[in-house]
């Protein structure tokens, strides 16, 4: 143990930009030894990425390496020349990237593919190639490989596409795997299966790993030592155990914070001085306000047999002033069920009652002009995507007040910034477009238009699964706050169990179109009783449940008498 | 609010300028274009109809920097003249093709099905012809005249525009922030001209650059080959044609100068192109 | 395997696809033909016409009765070949047409393989080494090429290369007088000469065709190179590529099994678009050469008001075209795996 496999010193990376040299890494030091799994955890920006390029020597034509070494097996990688290191890719070091299915030649079929990295390191003739990723396919644990070998991506699982990129970069038995992010993008039980996959094989054939990834849960789950990288600098690094029970840096402190955990508040995820932070009232719920009866969405197939039943036969209700979270995997039909409850959709058959109004018989073309518009309004996943590119933050937050409460002229203008106010956007980037704002900021402007006109129920989908943890954690108490003040119901969809649970009294799990499971959040995360609850709570990465400071037990006793 | 805005976009063009200096270039050229379009006639030394028997097929010199044709013409003040009539033909038929072509494109993008799939067939039908030898076709069969050919080009650009805003339409017909107008209360209509189109413009804008370029080409290959204008009207397309005449006994000058003015329209067009992207996209404005 | 049958369905499906675009050209040229804003017979008669040919061209077009009854004569007509006699030459137009087709075919075909020869290998150079001098040369020659006009380019290279420099022949068509033309086997003049064994004939007949295949490849150089030079860059950017170079592939294999064949889907599908311009551009290209092709066949009969010779000029152009389209699609639907298997 004594030299490490791959030794980092001291590395700078520099990137040229429109605006002059920009350093992505600055005097970076990781060391990985053999056998050992290393996590490199930051947050957008970190550069854990960059670091991650810079290993392999594949950084975009805009960055070099300015300064420091990367000794690799003995070998300086950032001396080397081109064939050296072409050697060392795929044969001595290899990496898997985010999003597996951009990740493989889209024209290619995968068998193909691992045929390449073979005989380009001599590790099979044009003969026995075949034959040798199909033993490579096997290792990966992909069910009847032989016909999988002519498959293309496209026609392959997101999870199963990951199986193919570990298994290229497994074929050549590397010494090192680096990991960027890899099961980013993944529902939570293909993550579990993907990294446990990864583990086994590494352990089984003794390398070292590194894992990137902004998921401070993920590294504690499988990884032996973690470094912290905040803005190109690492700023904490220590093994994971330690890391955990006795974060020094305040950076990591705050990280670790903000990442939920299973016993942890909404408050809980910010700082104790935070101003920011809320608890959520206690008051039992009101009169129903939503009431959904037997809710279908069929989506036509090319071929009859083909259709597609999203939704199938979902009944449920929301009372005012309560959090309903609705829980479940990609495709399980939750942003289909939210889409017809906005009037986006127009559901196949059943009934959406709001306020006692079967508002499902209106069809969603006409319902601009309905009543009930402004009271049913959404925060949507994307902040950027949802927002007009060509309009100002104050033209976007200003058109459901024109459309539909006829606000204009100086009134508008005090409204708008009324609203500004209470979601924590300054005054002075509400003439910024939306390029010109960052990702919270962004966010924040998409609630604010949301809650402009005081909708009585406001659905919340995913509203941070696109932000930083550091920014959830404050969209998340915000979103408190603003329920307490403008007495809202949300309806909070997510694939995350944990965050939802944060805000919601009451969780639906949904598979394949159906509720399979419902109730308190408490009892769900305490005694789950379908099978597939308890795999998805089962596959969600925790960090150690301790929490990091004594401070937010003195809240416990509170939180926990809310919901008897 | 309307003074800040036009300092705000005259900011930005005179960034956009200096950041690339072809645009600039692209912008002086077409500066130039138009001061020879609108004042030409008043600007040029002789009268480019006046023929000259004595001075019949002289090279450029000082008293004409273009030379003379075969009928004593002066060659400079022809080929500025011209600026106008080739400017306005496709001036009019690319305005033609654009109102028409992109409210056809953004209705079939935004609502599809009937409205899409009879817009996709018109398209298709016009697509199947090579679209200079439709044009050719159309002003054969409607009559050899200026505003034929002014419709001839129309209708063989509109495709480019429909086809361009069909699919940016389409692809935000589901964005977010569509989604988010829709709760707030906008209908159908009032989406598609408020929110998606306006999107849609800086792609279109660049469209229209380009195939202003290339509606001038069809233009003038159109009366190169003896449809639309006639002799003696001054008109880039015929200018060379006639001087094809004289290239292979080495007059060259009859041929050259009328081309070299179109190829720059062409030239100034396409670069103007990229140039108006940068100004209308707001996602590169800083 | 279950693949190639879908494959064939694929294909077969594309040549259906082709028949409503038939439709929409016949439709549009008859309409071209008989829906004319003054009288269809004065124009087919020609300016020369009198009284009384007039009023027989009327009948013998059928222009005395309803235009669903005209219509299904001309379709009639199309399906027996009968596409009308040219006034100017007395010869039926589908002779014509034919006889001409091959000289229009070589040219367009040789101006292509130039220009792919020249554009794809340029659009890869600059998307490999973007902001290198190769990539400014690379946007410059493509947008000088779409800006030239054909017919003047055609003149600039008769100047310099017959004029000033005397190195081709003097732009008169196929084959300079002094030689007979080659036994016909394709039509083709360069290759029937050396299927004849005649190369001097055949040197003769590429001289004369360099110039205008030039010319007309120098015109669809930019829209190929553009597109390649835009696939490639896009395609190196793709997250695939870094994963490939991750896995040690050499930098050959990288550019060329992975990159290019990639990025040479789109170039494909622009290649219709190549098409149209060319079968454009030939027309203008043919008439500065005196190329004795379709399009120069065209351009002399605008010029006498040929009308049956001009319409059987654009239906012709357009079924060639859509033969064109076909191939393309055809070849794209047999390289493209991923076709027809989404949505």
């Amino acid at each position: 143990m004594s030299i490490p496999l791959l030794d980092i010193k001291a590395l700078t990376v520099e990137f040229g930009t429109r605006r002059g040299v920009v350093d992505a890494v600055r005097q970076v030091s990781v060391t990985v030894a053999k056998g050992e799994t290393v996590g490199i955890v930051g947050e957008s920006g970190s550069g854990k990425s960059v670091t991650s390029y810079a290993v392999m020597r594949i950084l975009d034509r805009a960055g070099r390496i300015a300064g420091g070494s990367i000794v690799f097996g003995g070998i300086n990688v950032g001396k080397a020349d081109e064939r050296t290191m072409r050697d060392l890719r795929g044969r001595e070091m290899s990496m898997i990237f985010q999003n597996p299915r951009a990740a493989l030649n889209p024209i290619r079929s995968v068998g193909r593919q691992i045929e390449d990295v073979l005989i380009e390191h001599s590790l099979a003739t044009r003969a026995d190639a075949r034959e040798k990723a199909i033993d490579v396919l096997k290792a990966v644990r992909i069910n009847d490989p032989e016909s999988r070998y002519h498959a293309y991506p496209f026609e392959l699982s997101g999870g199963m596409c990951q199986r193919v990129v570990i298994a290229i970069a497994l074929a050549c038995r590397p010494q090192l795997l680096i990991a960027d992010e890899p099961t980013t993008g993944l529902d939570v039980t293909t993550q579990k299966a993907v990294m446990d996959l990864i583990r086994e094989l590494t352990a089984e054939r003794n390398m070292s790993t590194l894992l990137i990834t902004h998921d401070l849960g993920l590294a504690a789950a499988y990884c032996d030592r973690i470094v912290v990288m905040e803005k190109g600098r690492v700023v904490e690094e220590a093994d994971t155990a330690t890391l955990f029970a006795n974060p020094r840096h305040p950076y990591t402190r705050r990280l670790l914070q903000a990442t939920p955990r299973l016993d942890s508040k909404v408050a809980d995820l910010l700082p104790e001085e935070d101003s920011r932070r809320r608890t959520p009232s206690t008051r039992p719920p009101g009169e129903t306000l939503l009431q959904v009866q037997d809710l279908v969405k069929v989506f036509p197939g090319k071929d009859k047999g083909d259709e597609y039943r999203a939704v199938d036969g979902l009944s449920f209700e929301v009372r005012s002033g309560e959090s309903l979270g609705l829980v479940g995997e990609s495709g399980c039909g939750k942003s289909t069920t939210s889409s017809m409850i906005m009037r986006l959709l127009d559901p196949t058959s059943g009934h959406i009652l709001f306020n006692g109004e079967d508002i499902g018989a209106v069809p969603g073309k006409r319902f601009a002009g309905h009543s009930a518009r402004a009271s049913l309004q959404m925060v949507f996943q994307d902040p950027t995507d949802s927002l007009n590119p060509r309009w100002s933050a104050r033209r976007s937050i200003s058109d459901p007040l024109m459309r539909l409460a006829s606000v204009g002229g100086s009134a508008l203008r005090a409204k708008v910034e009324a609203v500004a106010e209470m979601v924590g956007l300054p005054d002075h980037l509400l003439d910024r477009f939306p390029h010109q704002l960052s990702g919270g900021q962004k966010a924040r402007v998409g609630i604010a238009r949301a809650i402009a006109l005081e909708p009585k129920l406001l659905i919340l989908d995913e509203p941070t699964a696109a932000l930083d943890v550091s920014v959830q954690a404050v969209v998340l108490n915000l979103l408190v706050e603003l329920r307490e003040r403008l007495g809202m119901s949300y309806l909070f969809i997510s694939h995350d169990l944990n965050v939802v649970r944060l805000l919601c009294e009451r969780v639906l799990v949904m598979k394949a179109g159906r509720i399979v499971e419902q109730g308190s959040a408490e009892h769900l995360l305490d005694r789950p009783e379908h099978p597939y609850t308890r795999e998805l709570l089962a596959a969600i990465p925790h960090p150690p449940s301790s929490p990091p400071r004594v401070s937010s037990e003195s809240e416990d006793s509170v939180i926990a008498a809310r919901w008897p | 609010m309307s003074s800040s805005s036009v300092k705000n976009f005259a900011r930005h063009a005179r960034y956009v300028m200096t950041e690339n200096p072809v645009t600039a270039l692209a912008a002086l050229l077409f500066l130039l274009i138009v001061i020879a379009a609108v004042a030409g006639p008043a600007l040029v030394p002789y009268d480019p109809m006046a023929t000259n028997d004595t001075r019949a097929l002289q090279p450029p010199s000082w008293d004409h920097w273009f030379g003379t044709d075969h009928l004593g013409r002066d060659v400079f003040s022809r080929v500025v003249v011209a600026t106008r009539l080739d400017l306005m033909i496709s001036l009019a038929a690319v305005a033609m093709a654009f109102v028409i072509g992109s409210a056809m494109g953004a209705v079939a993008g935004y609502f599809g099905g009937w409205a899409d799939r009879i817009t996709g067939r018109l398209l298709d039908t016009i697509m199947a012809f090579p679209l200079f030898v439709l044009a050719m076709g159309v002003v054969a069969a409607a009559g050899n005249t200026i505003e034929n050919i002014v419709y001839a080009t129309a209708i063989i650009n509109l495709p480019f525009y429909a086809r361009m805003a069909r699919a940016e339409v389409n692809i935000r017909r589901n964005a977010g922030f569509v989604q988010a107008a829709r709760l707030s209360g906008n209908g159908d209509w009032r989406i598609l001209a408020q929110h998606i189109f306006p999107n849609t413009l800086p792609p279109m804008m660049v469209q229209i650059s380009l195939n202003m370029g290339w509606a001038i080409l069809n233009a003038a290959g159109l009366s190169f080959i003896g449809l639309g204008v006639r002799p003696p009207t001054p008109e880039w397309g015929i200018m060379v044609a006639e001087g094809a005449n004289f290239i292979v006994s080495g007059e060259w000058w009859l041929a050259f100068f009328p081309g070299v003015a179109l190829m720059l329209a062409v030239f100034t067009f396409n670069l103007l192109g990229d140039g108006l992207r940068d100004l209308v996209d707001p996602q590169r404005r800083t | 395997m279950v693949r190639v049958p879908k494959r064939l369905r694929l294909v077969g499906y594309r040549l259906l696809q082709a028949i409503p675009v038939l439709i929409g050209i016949v439709v549009v040229s008859f309409l071209l033909t008989r829906a004319l804003p003054g009288d269809p017979a004065v124009y087919f008669a020609g300016p020369a016409a009198s009284e009384e040919s007039i009023e027989q061209i009327r009948v013998s077009m059928g222009l005395d009765r309803s235009l669903p009854v005209q219509f299904l004569a001309y379709v009639g007509d199309l399906l027996r070949g009968e596409l009308g006699q040219s006034i100017s030459t007395g010869q039926p137009v589908l002779t014509e047409l034919t006889t001409r087709l091959p000289a229009s075919l070589e040219l367009t075909g040789f101006a292509l393989l130039f220009s792919i020869a020249v554009a794809m290998p340029l659009g890869i150079l600059a998307a490999t080494r973007p902001n290198s001098w190769i990539d400014h040369l690379c946007r410059f020659v493509v947008t000088a090429g779409v800006s030239l006009p054909t017919f003047f380019t055609g003149l600039a290279l008769v100047y310099l290369f017959y004029f000033l420099l005397g190195w081709s022949p003097a732009p008169m068509g196929r084959l300079d007088i002094l030689y007979l033309s080659p036994p016909h086997v394709t039509g083709f003049y360069v290759i029937d000469a050396l299927i004849d064994g005649d190369f001097e004939t055949a040197r003769a007949a590429l001289a004369q065709l360099i110039l205008p295949a030039v010319t007309l490849g120098l015109f669809t150089l930019a829209p190929i190179a553009r597109m390649t030079r835009a696939a490639m860059l896009q395609v190196l950017e793709g997250d695939f590529i870094r994963t490939a170079r991750a896995a040690g592939l050499s930098g050959n294999k990288v550019l060329y099994t992975y990159a290019l064949r990639n990025a040479i889907l789109p170039v494909i599908t622009t290649l219709g678009m190549v098409f149209s311009f060319a079968l454009g551009a030939n027309v203008l290209v043919e008439k500065v050469f005196a190329w004795p092709g379709i399009g120069s066949y065209a351009v002399e009969a605008l010029v006498v008001s040929d009308y049956a010779a001009v319409q059987g000029f654009v239906l012709s152009m357009a079924l060639l075209f859509v033969i064109l389209n076909l191939l393309i699609d055809v070849t794209y639907t047999l390289v493209d795996p991923r076709l027809g298997m989404e949505d």
